[in-house]
């Protein structure tokens, strides 16, 4: 393409007010990477709390209804994937589909967990949760969903995403599938129907906050609002 | 995602690459030069994507702004035109969908406009504006020089704050406290006339 000296004569005075306010930047590190140290905190923080759960009762839980592992693979997936597709979006020059990254093991989490919840009435002696240990999974995912958010939108914030919505989304899925993957540490029993239907009003909820969330957090990414 | 271009830097690409690594790295010049630079391929893309002509400057300046507030994200070891192109293409379709909205709310009814008689008009009201823009006037020159330049770039010219803190040299905090200290005299100044 050919250059012509006064390209920019008609934003002369935006340029160079541009140029004025040049400040030395460092290139961001590549989204898997940025993706992967989310992943080392929440991988930090399960650590930290398998020290206080009941890790002998998870194993028999496991071993006792082995299709539950596919619901926590399914989670673990959709953690990482939704991470790393985030991480992605948040790149301004970034194709929308990545977003399509965590869906097959979003799909797989949410279906294994459906089975979990079937096989409640298949097997009728399948331990049922009161209501108030069904409230204490909804605290337990909300309230790993904060530490989790406020470090994903603040690295997300450091970019730049110009796709704001899906890209606060797809944090908010990655955010609410590490929260109820953590959540099997405490929760050593099957998800019978209520037990779902709670566990996913909590991820839909972390999904929808974190969406208005970032609806705030990226504004200024927003057409004509940069000023 | 992948763009065919990523694969094949041509010689401007390499070399716009090259004017952004700079920036990165603080050079003025190389900024400076590197968006004027630009200005071309962005009109290009913003026209191929169907923006009028009369919009394709917000584009160009939308994306300039994008380009300034996202420079940390650029690799340099890859295709600057292909990063630009794609930023450009975003910002052209927020602006169609923004002018489709504003379609969708307002007619382009020019007899119509001509037409309305506007109820608040009184023939007196020249002279009342005469002598409102003349207590203005004096209590602009009244105003210290930094609150008179802030209502000069932020008001008169309505430049954005980025705009007018470049123009200034100022932090954009400081026009916006002297923007508001220079309103709050003019309204005193008012209502003291009024």
């Amino acid at each position: 393409m050919s250059t012509s000296p006064n390209s920019g004569a008609p934003y002369d005075r935006l340029i160079q007010g541009l140029a004025a306010d040049l400040k030395p930047v460092r290139p961001l590190p590549p989204p898997l990477k940025r993706a992967l140290i989310w992943l080392g905190f929440v991988l930090a923080a399960g650590l930290i709390l398998s020290l206080i759960a009941d890790l002998s009762l998870v194993g028999r839980r496991l071993m006792a209804t082995p299709d539950m592992w596919f619901a926590m693979i399914g989670s673990i997936l959709t953690a990482i994937l939704a991470a790393i597709a985030a991480f992605k979006l948040s790149m301004p020059d970034s194709s929308r589909a990545w977003a399509w990254l965590p869906i097959p093991s979003a799909v797989l989490w949410v279906a294994a967990s459906g089975l979990g919840c079937l096989r409640g009435f298949v097997l009728p002696e399948t331990y049922v949760a009161p209501l108030s240990e069904t409230m204490e999974c909804l605290a337990i995912i909300l309230a790993l969903s904060v530490p989790f958010s406020v470090l994903m939108f603040a690295m997300l914030r450091e970019a730049f995403p110009l796709l704001p919505g899906l890209t606060a989304a797809i944090a908010g899925l990655a955010v609410a599938a590490a929260s109820a993957t953590l959540l099997n540490l405490f929760h050593p029993f099957d998800a019978a129907a209520v037990d779902l239907l709670v566990h996913a009003f909590a991820v839909a909820l972390v999904i929808v906050v974190s969406r208005i969330i970032g609806a705030r957090t990226f504004a200024k990414t927003n057409f004509a609002q940069q000023a | 995602m992948a763009i065919a271009e990523q694969h094949k830097p041509n010689a401007d690409d390499m070399r716009r690459s090259a004017w952004m690594a700079a920036a990165q790295a603080g050079d003025r010049t190389a900024y400076e030069t590197l968006l004027r630079d630009c200005v071309p391929l962005i009109r290009s893309v913003a026209r191929r994507q169907g923006v009028a002509a009369d919009y394709v400057d917000d584009v160009v300046q939308e994306v300039l702004l994008t380009v300034h507030r996202a420079r940390q994200t650029y690799d340099p070891s890859r295709s600057f035109n292909a990063w630009l192109r794609v930023i450009a293409e975003r910002r052209a379709i927020d602006l169609l969908r923004q002018t489709g909205r504003r379609g969708t709310r307002e007619v382009h009814a020019p007899v119509a406009f001509e037409n309305y008689a506007d109820a608040s008009t009184d023939p007196a009201s020249g002279l009342d504006r005469a002598d409102d823009a003349g207590t203005i006037g004096q209590a602009l020159a009244a105003l210290p020089a930094r609150q008179r330049e802030a209502v000069q770039y932020l008001v008169i010219e309505e430049q954005s704050l980025a705009e007018a803190a470049a123009s200034t040299r100022r932090s954009k905090g400081s026009l916006k406290v002297n923007l508001h200290r220079a309103l709050k005299a003019l309204r005193g100044a008012n209502e003291r006339e009024g």
